[in-house]
């Protein structure tokens, strides 16, 4: 019993059991968000996803579909919302695109280019965090960490490790790891897990490669987001190489 | 040897909470008490013995505010810093001490006797200033405790030799209605249930108009009918008592006095929705509340209240087991409760599914507030119409308002709703009032030109909170303190909360220094209408609340400290270089920035 609903006066078909998102995306249509990945469960957090259903706000990755809604998405005001929400998570850390290996592959990155957020604005938090270089294959850099959560997602229901959690709060919320040590070197994590292969932005890398496509050139270089999507979908692999 | 002592008492606590790891977060509640904080042992032994990830215990240490990792002060002293406990000089008797006792405010001294620091509202907002020592709450503190307070932490004597009278907490009811004043005889309601039928009892109860407590004003009926119906092995009651709302107070009363009532309230509920396991969470600063309870429960236990075949009903079976918080505002949110409860970090859940169909442990599960509890104890027994002869049309019966700030009578009033805040500012005796912020933290601020505005669903909806400032005070003070509360209180789930708190914060004493523009002010209502709208609970979704407001109703506060450029940067430059002054051991004229840099 599959039905319809509207998103920006375009229809859009679900089955029973699809959220806005799923069913947005199976249609092609382009709703920008960074913690969701159709692979996992969704998490709701970041909340670059938030539409407006029959004109009050939601998350698409969490609201079921249903027959007749009205979603709205690109208006004016969600893109605004959307700007901000972007600002609000380049200040937060430590975001330095020209000197990134991530630029051109990082999803923080594209979207902004997509809601056309120029400038992050609101004053910097600057937050003292480490980069952890302990790890034979993989590098992590904790002031890239947007807690998309999907590295926790990965290694806890994918790879079976849980090498990845959340501690803190509020805005002391940070990126902790399974190992006596803390450091990722002392943990079971392994450059084949799933858990190396969601990160959106720059903070979980392989080692050992860099700049092997001039940024220019790269993901996001030639497509925006809405066309090519989410940049896990080309991860490669270590093995790959 | 000292870690065979911590894995053996650790073996004790596994073994009284009976190894499961719901139950993980008492445990540590435990283990910090009496360790004064989390040994990395023990975070390593829990996991193991629990067989949950190492990052999961480390992850709950890292969200609850009363819990630590690095050693706290054998005694662990915490004042309230809520702006009524500020107004009351907390403050000043807080750094006294720090300094009698040579620590600073926020740290432990270094022979780890002793730490002092802040924490947020404690409930003591009419008998403060107050403040928690090892947990204990302590009220009316005043300057001249400071001395006898150092020698007996200087002589090492045990807080439970400290002068009793430190610990008191008064009722102090300044006013009854119906419900305070109407008996309730041990057992009624759960009678009355069992003679006229579940579906009698809840014809009665939404007659009767019950509507939650804790401000939101969710029908109580519309809770317990779809729990009774969803299906599920066992059902669940929960009795929210993680008062936690700056400046409420009443669930310390109902819950010190009245605590037959409120239970009597849960089991009245089990027996409509039918559940055999209930939980009140208790907020961590109400410890001294625990035993208490503990003896209650006990006490009906006995006398076939509780437990097994209650009033001789075989099958009727419902008991309850006592959470403690451990400093997490945001638990008052009931999913986020439901998460603290089965042991987690208190993230509110993506809903729905709703807890009525979905709640602790993935069964059905009521969450009410203390005192709504305690009202549908009394409705079952007086009936709807007892109850409706209080009250609006939309808002039926009694609330329980608790007052403090700048007032002559501070304490709890039991007001019908629809009660006006000037008829309330008369009883308590508050005079040449500027402001009253009704509802906490996430509240109204209320200034004299809306004084007729009725306490009510329909109007100004609280959960009891009633702050009163007077015209000497500076509101941006309190707008300060309750942006401090949200940056402290957000959880760090969704963006918008965990970034807009602080970004909130920053400009708001940006405004308070004097260094605001327009443009400041401009933003703040951009990420404020933001918070508002995508967050993803009812905390960001009303953290900007008070500044967003106080913008509204009291413009002047704002305008008469803003600069008049149209831009001033986020931080002062020549106050940036103090640093680099201080390193290079200069203070020369050279070394300054003219007119702070900008």
């Amino acid at each position: 019993m599959s039905g319809q609903f509207i998103i920006d006066h375009k229809p859009v078909p679900f089955e029973p059991g699809q959220t806005i998102m799923d069913a947005a995306m199976a249609a092609g249509i382009y709703i920008p968000h960074l913690c969701h990945n159709p692979e996992f469960h969704p998490h709701a957090s970041c909340k670059l996803c938030t539409v407006k259903i029959n004109g009050r706000p939601a998350s698409a990755c969490t609201t079921q579909a249903a027959e007749g809604a009205v979603v709205e998405s690109e208006t004016d005001e969600l893109m605004d919302d959307r700007r901000i929400l972007l600002k609000m998570l380049f200040v937060e850390g430590n975001h330095v695109c020209p000197a990134c290996e991530k630029s051109g592959r990082c999803q923080l990155q594209a979207v902004a280019y997509y809601c056309n957020m120029l400038a992050p604005e609101f004053t910097h938090f600057y937050p003292q965090r480490d980069v952890d270089a302990s790890h034979p294959d993989m590098v992590i850099d904790f002031n890239r960490c947007i807690l998309c959560n999907l590295c926790v997602r990965a290694s806890r229901d994918v790879d079976g490790k849980d090498v990845f959690a959340i501690s803190g709060r509020g805005i002391g919320s940070h990126l902790i790891i399974s190992s006596p040590s803390g450091r990722l070197g002392d943990s079971a994590f392994d450059a084949e897990d799933k858990a190396a292969q969601v990160c959106p932005v720059g903070a979980i890398m392989l080692k050992h490669q860099g700049y092997d496509v001039p940024i220019g050139q790269r993901l996001y270089d030639q497509e925006p987001v809405s066309v090519v999507g989410d940049v896990a979908k080309y991860v490669v692999k270590k093995h790959d190489q | 040897m000292a870690e065979i002592t911590i894995t053996d008492r650790i073996d004790g606590l596994l073994g009284q909470w009976g190894n499961q790891p719901q139950n993980l977060l008492q445990i540590l509640i435990r283990v910090q008490q009496s360790l004064h904080h989390i040994p990395a042992t023990a975070i390593d032994y829990l996991a193991r013995k629990l067989g949950c990830p190492q990052v999961q215990v480390e992850g709950l240490v890292g969200f609850y505010s009363f819990l630590h990792v690095e050693p706290r002060g054998s005694y662990d002293i915490l004042f309230s810093d809520n702006i009524t406990d500020r107004m009351l000089g907390g403050q000043g008797v807080a750094a006294a001490l720090a300094e009698r006792l040579g620590v600073a405010l926020g740290t432990t001294r270094s022979d780890g006797r002793v730490s002092v620091g802040y924490t947020f509202c404690t409930g003591m907002g009419d008998q403060g200033p107050a403040a928690l020592v090892n947990g204990y709450t302590m009220t009316r503190l005043t300057p001249d405790r400071i001395g006898q307070m150092v020698e007996l932490i200087e002589g090492a004597v045990p807080v439970t030799d400290w002068p009793q009278e430190w610990f008191v907490v008064e009722d102090n009811i300044q006013r009854r209605d119906i419900l305070l004043q109407t008996a309730l005889p041990d057992g009624a309601a759960i009678d009355r249930v069992l003679e006229i039928g579940v579906d009698a009892l809840l014809q009665e109860m939404d007659a009767s108009g019950l509507r939650g407590r804790g401000g939101a004003g969710f029908g109580t009926a519309l809770k317990w009918r779809p729990c009774r119906e969803a299906t599920g092995a066992d059902r669940v009651v929960v009795c929210n008592a993680d008062e936690g709302e700056p400046g409420t107070f009443k669930d310390r009363l109902l819950l010190q006095r009245y605590a037959d009532r409120v239970v009597e309230g849960m089991t009245l509920c089990a027996a409509v929705i039918g559940a055999s396991k209930g939980f009140i969470y208790l907020r961590g600063e109400y410890l001294y509340l625990l035993k208490g309870l503990e003896a209650e429960l006990q006490r009906r236990r006995e006398s076939g209240l509780l437990g097994r075949s209650i009033r001789g009903r075989e099958g009727f079976d419902f008991d309850i087991e006592i959470h403690l918080g451990a400093g997490a505002y945001i638990c008052g949110e009931e999913s986020a409760l439901i998460e603290s409860l089965e042991g987690k970090r208190g993230h509110p859940r993506v809903r729905p599914p709703f807890p009525v169909t979905s709640g602790y442990m993935g069964l059905p599960t009521v969450v009410n507030n203390v005192e709504t509890f305690m009202a549908a104890a009394m409705i079952g027994v007086q009936g709807a119409e007892w109850f409706r002869s209080r009250g609006t049309e939309e808002s039926s019966g009694t609330k329980l308002l608790t007052i403090s700030g700048d007032c002559a009578r501070p304490g709890i009033y039991e007001y019908p709703y629809g009660v006006t805040v000037e008829q309330v500012l008369t009883d308590c005796g508050a005079q040449d009032v500027q402001a009253v912020q009704v509802a906490g933290a996430a509240g109204s601020c209320v200034p004299p030109s809306e004084f007729g505005r009725q306490i009510a669903f329909e109007d100004l909806a609280t959960g009891g909170s009633f702050m009163i400032f007077n015209q000497g005070r500076d509101l941006l003070e309190m707008v300060e303190n309750f942006a401090a509360f949200f940056v402290h209180e957000s959880c760090g789930f969704c963006t918008p909360c965990r970034v807009g708190t602080s970004l909130m914060h920053k400009r708001l004493t940006k405004v308070v220094v004097g260094h605001a523009t327009r443009a400041d002010m401009e933003r703040m209502c951009d990420i404020g209408a933001l918070m508002r709208k995508a967050s993803h609970c009812g905390l960001g979704q009303t953290a900007a609340n008070c500044i967003l407001g106080t913008m509204d109703s009291f413009p002047a506060l704002y305008a008469e400290r803003l600069r008049s450029t149209s831009f001033e940067p986020a931080f002062d430059l020549d106050a940036s270089l103090q640093e680099a002054r201080e390193i290079t051991g200069r203070d020369d004229p050279g070394a300054h920035l003219k007119g702070g840099g900008v």
